[in-house]
C-alpha cells in the first residue's frame, strides 16, 4: 500500500529539551495511525512538524509523496489539522470561520458558505453556527475546529488529541467521524492519551516516550508483545493447587503466581501451544478446573509497561526494533 | 527500522516526478497572495459590522481627549480661546487616531498566535505573507473610520476645515500611511510578547511619549528646552504640522520630508525585526 506519511529520523530540539530524537513513522494511505504517549512525549511536536508548522532540526518527511521542507505548499494542499487546542477566531461565528477558510482555499464565497454549512451540519452545529465561537462549549469548539480542518477535503488529516475534554457522547461522534473519513479514503494520524481510543480507531500504533519511538505495531500485537499473554488456571478443588502448579512449572518453566483467595494460578505464556498440552496433563492428573484461559494485557497495562522506566521496555525494543534512547 | 520504499499515494495533483530529480517547488503567485490578504482582512470588517462598539472603544480615547482638552484645559492652555484651540487640536488628534489604533494590531496578532488561529492559517496553502498582510490591510478600515468619527464629532463642536477636498484627502492618505508604517512596531511587539494582555501596556510606553511629547496639545514654545528638542523631532509633531497645513492652511509643508523619513525609518527598523521574530516564534 502506498504511504501517505513517511518520516525518517526526525529530531526537534527546543532550548534545553529535545522534544523528538530520531522519530520514524510510516503510515499507509487510507489507514488510521495512532500516536500514543504520556504528557511531553513529543506527540504535538511530531504533528506540528508533519503539518509544516515546525521545521525539524534533522530528518526528513514526506506527506502524500511530497517533501515537507522542499514543497510545503503542496503538502498544505492535502492536509487538514485539528490541533490540541481549538484554533478558530473566537469573535467570529463558526460559519464565518469556515467560510473564510473556504475562501482561502480558493472557493467562491457562495461555495465557501455552502461548504461551511454542510460541514457544520454534519457536526450538529447548525443551530449554533451563526454565534461567535467564544460562546461555544468546549465540545462544540472542538467539533467546529474539526469541521474547519475538513473544509479543504484533506487526504491526510492530523488530529492532536481530538477527544480530550469531550463527553462520552461527543467522543463517540468524533470516532464515528474518523471512521467515516477513513471509509472515504482519508489517512488519519491521531494522537491520544486514551489507550482505548487508539485501540478502537487505529490500524497501527506508535508509542512515544521522551521523544523516541518505544514501540510500533498493531494494537493486538502491541498488547501481546508488551505484556505477553497470561495463562490462568483455577482448579475446582483447593488441594489440587500444588499439583497444577507443578504441571505449569513443568510446561512453561515459570513458577506460577498464586492468588491465595481464589486459588487461581497465573503464569506468563509465550507459546500458545502449551494450552493443549496443559489440558491433557490436567486430565491425566484427574484435576477438574473452573477456569482456564489466556488473557492479553489491557491497553493500559501495555501502555504502562512500555512507557514506565524499568517496565518491560528493553525486550520490547528488541522485538519491535525500536531504538533505545 | 527500515523504511519501506517511498511510494506516492493516489492524488488528484499533477503527476509527480521522483524526488531525486527535484520536484517542482510550488509557490503562491503575488496576485493570489494579495487576494488571500484581502480575504483575511475581511475578518476585520466582519468584526466591525458585528460589533460596532469595538470601534467606539478605540475612538473613545481620541474623543475623550477631544472633550477633555477642548472644554477642560483650553482655558488654561489657550487663555480662554476655546474655539481657536479646537482648530489646532483636531489636526493633531487625527494623527493620534492611527497611532493609537496600531496598539490594537499587536494585541490582535498576539491573540491570533496564542489562540492557535495563526497555526490554522499557516497550515493552509496560502502565501506566508498573507496573514500579516491581511492584518495590516484590515486596519486601514479602522484608521479611516476612526478619523471620520473624530472629524465628525469635532465638526459638531465647532471645528471647521479651511481647505479644499483634495488637501483633505491628501491628509487622510498621509495619516493612513503613517499608521501603516508605525503598525510594524506593534506587530513586532505582538509577536515578541507571549500574552495579549501584556501587549498594550508595553506599547503605551511608546505611544505616550509620541503623542503627549508632541505639539498636539500645547505649542512647543511653552515647554522647557530639553522637551522642546524632543517635541520638534517627534514624528507626531511633524505630522501634526503637515495636517494643520492641509486642513487649516496654517503654516507650510516643510515638516513633510521629516515625517516621511520617520515613517521610512519605522519600516526599515521594525519590518526586518518583525520578519525575524515571526520566523523564530513560529518555529521556522
Ligand atoms: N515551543 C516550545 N518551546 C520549548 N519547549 C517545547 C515547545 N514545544 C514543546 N516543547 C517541549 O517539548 C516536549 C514535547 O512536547 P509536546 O508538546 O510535543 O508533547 P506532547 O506529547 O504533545 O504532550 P501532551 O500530551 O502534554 O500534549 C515537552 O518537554 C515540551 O516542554
Ligand atoms: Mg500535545
Amino acid at each position: 500500500m502506498p504511504l501517505a506519511i513517511e518520516a525518517e529520523g526526525l529530531v526537534k530540539r527546543f532550548k534545553d529539551t529535545t522534544a523528538l530524537r530520531d522519530v520514524h513513522l510510516a503510515v499507509p494511505a487510507g489507514t488510521v495511525h495512532g500516536v500514543l504517549g504520556p504528557n511531553g512525549a513529543g506527540k504535538t511536536t511530531a504533528v506540528r512538524i508533519l503539518a509544516t508548522l515546525l521545521t525539524p532540526d534533522a530528518g526528513r518527511a514526506r506527506v502524500g509523496g511530497h517533501d515537507l521542507l522542499k514543497d510545503p505548499v503542496t503538502v498544505r494542499r492535502s492536509i487538514g489539522l485539528t490541533g490540541q487546542y481549538a484554533a478558530l477566531d473566537e469573535e467570529l461565528s463558526a460559519l464565518e470561520n469556515l467560510a473564510l477558510i473556504g475562501r482561502l482555499m480558493k472557493l467562491s464565497s457562495g461555495r465557501a458558505r455552502a461548504r461551511a454549512k454542510e460541514l457544520l451540519g454534519n457536526f450538529g452545529l447548525t443551530d449554533a453556527m451563526e454565534r461567535p465561537v467564544k460562546t461555544y462549549s468546549g465540545g462544540m469548539r472542538r467539533r467546529a475546529d474539526l469541521a474547519a480542518s475538513l473544509v479543504g477535503r484533506p487526504s491526510v488529516l492530523y488530529l492532536d488529541e481530538p477527544t480530550t475534554g469531550l463527553d462520552p457522547h461527543s467522543r463517540n461522534e468524533v470516532w464515528d467521524t474518523v471512521r467515516g473519513l477513513v471509509a472515504q479514503g482519508v489517512t488519519v494520524l491521531l494522537t491520544t492519551q486514551y489507550l482505548e481510543e487508539a485501540d478502537q480507531l487505529a490500524d497501527r500504533i506508535t508509542v512515544f516516550n521522551h521523544g523516541t519511538v518505544v514501540a510500533e505495531g498493531r494494537p493486538d500485537e502491541l498488547k501481546r508483545r508488551a505484556g505477553g499473554q497470561t495463562l490462568q488456571v483455577r482448579p475446582t478443588r483447593r488441594e489440587h493447587v500444588d499439583t497444577v502448579a507443578q504441571i505449569l512449572l513443568g510446561l512453561t518453566g515459570h513458577i506460577p503466581a498464586r492468588d491465595e483467595d481464589s486459588g487461581r494460578l497465573t503464569v506468563p505464556l509465550l507459546d500458545p501451544m502449551v494450552m493443549s498440552a496443559l489440558v491433557q496433563h490436567l486430565a491425566e492428573a484427574g484435576v477438574a478446573f473452573d477456569e482456564l484461559g489466556l488473557r492479553l494485557p489491557t491497553m493500559d497495562e501495555t501502555f504502562l509497561a512500555i512507557t514506565s522506566p524499568g517496565g518491560r521496555r528493553a525486550p520490547l525494543e528488541e522485538t519491535l526494533g525500536g531504538r533505545p534512547a | 527500522m527500515t523504511m519501506p520504499a517511498m511510494q506516492t499515494p493516489p492524488q488528484p495533483a499533477p503527476p509527480q516526478q521522483p524526488l531525486a530529480q527535484g520536484t517542482q517547488r510550488r509557490r503562491i503567485g503575488p496576485l493570489e497572495a494579495v487576494g488571500q490578504a484581502f480575504s483575511l482582512a475581511s475578518r476585520n470588517t466582519i468584526k466591525l459590522k458585528k460589533n460596532p462598539d469595538t470601534l467606539v472603544d478605540v475612538t473613545f480615547q481620541p474623543l475623550l481627549m477631544l472633550f477633555m482638552f477642548t472644554f477642560l484645559f483650553s482655558g488654561a492652555i489657550a487663555d480662554g480661546d476655546r474655539n481657536g484651540y479646537l482648530q489646532d487640536l483636531v489636526p493633531g488628534l487625527l494623527v493620534f487616531c492611527p497611532l493609537f489604533l496600531t496598539i490594537g494590531t499587536g494585541v490582535a496578532l498576539c491573540t491570533d498566535i496564542q489562540k492557535g488561529f495563526f497555526d490554522r492559517l499557516r497550515s493552509l496553502p496560502i502565501a506566508r505573507s498573507a496573514p500579516l498582510a491581511g492584518m495590516v490591510i484590515g486596519d486601514v478600515v479602522r484608521y479611516v473610520l476612526s478619523i471620520a468619527i473624530v472629524l465628525g464629532v469635532s465638526t459638531l463642536i465647532g471645528f471647521r476645515i479651511q481647505t479644499n477636498p483634495f488637501e483633505v484627502l491628501l491628509a487622510v492618505a498621509l495619516m493612513i500611511v503613517f499608521g501603516l508604517c508605525l503598525c510594524w512596531m506593534s506587530i513586532f511587539a505582538g509577536i515578541m510578547i507571549p500574552t495579549p494582555a501584556a501587549v498594550p501596556g508595553i506599547l503605551v510606553c511608546a505611544v505616550m511619549p509620541l503623542s503627549f511629547g508632541s505639539n498636539i496639545f500645547a505649542p512647543a514654545e511653552t515647554m522647557p528646552g530639553w522637551l522642546q528638542a524632543w517635541v520638534n523631532l517627534n514624528p507626531v509633531t511633524l505630522m501634526t504640522d503637515v495636517n494643520r497645513e492641509l486642513l487649516l492652511g496654517k503654516g507650510d509643508l516643510s515638516s513633510l520630508p521629516g515625517a516621511l523619513a520617520w515613517m521610512a525609518g519605522f519600516l526599515v527598523v521594525f519590518f526586518p525585526l518583525t520578519m525575524r521574530a515571526y520566523r523564530r516564534r513560529l518555529g521556522n
